[in-house]
């Protein structure tokens, strides 16, 4: 990590404390795509404020445990249990970003906010993002980093106790590494919980899950 | 409530920016411009064929509109995103029904008298016309949408989404045409608009549940 002095944010999004004390536990997970296993017995237990990095070869299943607990895919085997069910208490920031081309910066913002509830809060969330300067830019125009710090608005928007980042640090230049492990800090600060998946070690990471190469 | 007007806000945005209304309602005009050309200059023969030609046009114009419904969606991660939206997926997805709804149904429903006009039909012949249709497109799209969430993780779904939704759309159209020609004979054909308005009704409760289940299962 280079001790690059960026400016730290102001102000945080984030809540100091979140409501119930988070927990995630995995046991003996197992997931198949089509006739492939992909991994079984994954088990693991994360108390609120812990952050799960999870490593391993290209297909071996880090995106599909992260669909998993999400609650997109089904189980192959095994349970997961967390404090509240996933469509209200689960933050996923995948691959796909799911920005329109067709909106700027800034009416994506806008428009992020009302999706997710919460106040238009469009001028403090683009200095925050290192998005400043660019409202009226196209999201099509924007470059693959200024994409990915675009999609990690929502998590300031709507405080919610898990985040499920995939590959969280691809395209990011060191500026925006900075980024995620500030706000990762601060979830995890508050007591939220995160599993992240990664090919590079993960600072924020408390616990590892290696997943095996594909048999 | 406010994220449902939001999902609704986004659709038709993208809609109205993604050239899809445009598109639809210039689909209904060279539909329409087209059939004097098939069928003869017979003013007579135009104006008893129009409400039925009408109804054609305005399908076909709606049904290439159909695998924009949540095709990008799936296709850009949206649709993960409207998993975790803090609003039932069956809001979410009646919300983007109605901005489609608003973005692409009523401009073609706006186009229709001017379309009308061009088949011969009286201005007389209209609000039949309009109440048959204005009763019987909400189906159309809450079918439609059943079947463009079927076929949403097919890459270039299209023709499949049509395939899939064109049995629904027969009922529709067999009601929706035949109240329409009561409107030349001057009369209001109340038991056809009845049930034109009763399959947007069921429709509109069957349609949101079945399009959210075809979802889920798409983003596995």
């Amino acid at each position: 990590m280079t001790e690059n002095t960026m400016a730290k944010p102001q102000k945080f999004f984030l809540p100091n404390a979140y409501p119930e004390p988070a927990f995630l536990k995995l046991e003996s997970l197992a997931c198949s795509r089509g006739l492939r296993l992909l991994f079984e017995g994954v088990s693991q237990t994360l108390k609120a404020g812990e952050a799960l990095a999870l490593y391993g070869a290209n297909g071996s299943g880090k995106t599909s445990l992260l669909r998993q607990i999400a609650g997109f895919l089904p189980l192959a085997a095994g349970t997961i249990s967390f404090g509240d069910t996933p469509p209200n208490a689960v933050h996923f920031i995948g691959h796909a970003d799911g920005l329109k081309n067709a909106l700027s910066v800034g009416e994506t913002l806008a428009l992020d906010a009302a999706l997710w509830g919460a106040p238009d809060t469009t001028t403090d969330l683009l200095p925050l993002l290192g998005l400043q300067n660019r409202a009226w830019q196209k999201v099509a125009d924007l470059s693959a980093g200024q994409r990915r710090r675009l999609a990690l608005a929502k998590l300031c928007l709507a405080p919610r106790p898990l985040w499920l980042l995939d590959e969280p640090m691809t395209a990011l230049d060191t500026a925006g590494q900075e980024l995620i492990d500030t706000l990762a800090g601060a979830h995890l600060a508050a007591g939220g919980l995160i599993v992240a998946s990664s090919h590079m070690p993960l600072a924020f990471a408390t616990k590892e899950i290696v997943l095996g190469a594909p048999a | 409530m406010s994220v449902f007007w939001a999902i609704c806000r986004q659709h038709m945005v993208l809609a109205w920016r993604g050239g899809h209304t445009t598109l639809a309602v210039a689909f209904l005009f060279i539909g329409v411009t087209l059939m004097p050309f098939g069928l003869g200059p017979e003013l007579a023969l135009l104006q008893a064929l129009a409400p039925g030609l009408l109804w054609v046009v305005l399908i076909m114009a709606l049904l290439t509109s159909l695998d924009r419904l949540f095709q990008a969606d799936y296709e850009d991660g949206s649709l993960d995103q409207m998993m975790l939206m803090p609003l039932p997926l069956e809001l979410v997805v009646l919300g983007k029904l109605l901005g489609h709804y608003m973005a692409l149904v009523l401009p073609l429903l706006l186009a229709v008298p001017l379309a009308g006009l061009l088949l011969n039909l009286a201005p007389a012949h209209l609000p039949m016309l309009l109440l048959a249709m204005l009763a019987g497109s909400p189906a159309l799209v809450l079918l439609g949408g059943i079947g463009a969430s079927l076929a949403v993780s097919v890459r270039r779904g299209g023709l499949l989404t049509v395939l899939l939704s064109l049995p629904f759309y027969v009922p529709v159209m067999i009601f929706g045409a035949g109240a329409s020609q009561q409107a030349l004979a001057g009369e209001i054909d109340e038991t056809r608009l009845a049930i034109l308005a009763l399959l947007s009704l069921a429709s509109l409760l069957a349609a949101p549940v079945a399009i959210a289940a075809a979802l889920r299962n798409a983003v596995r």
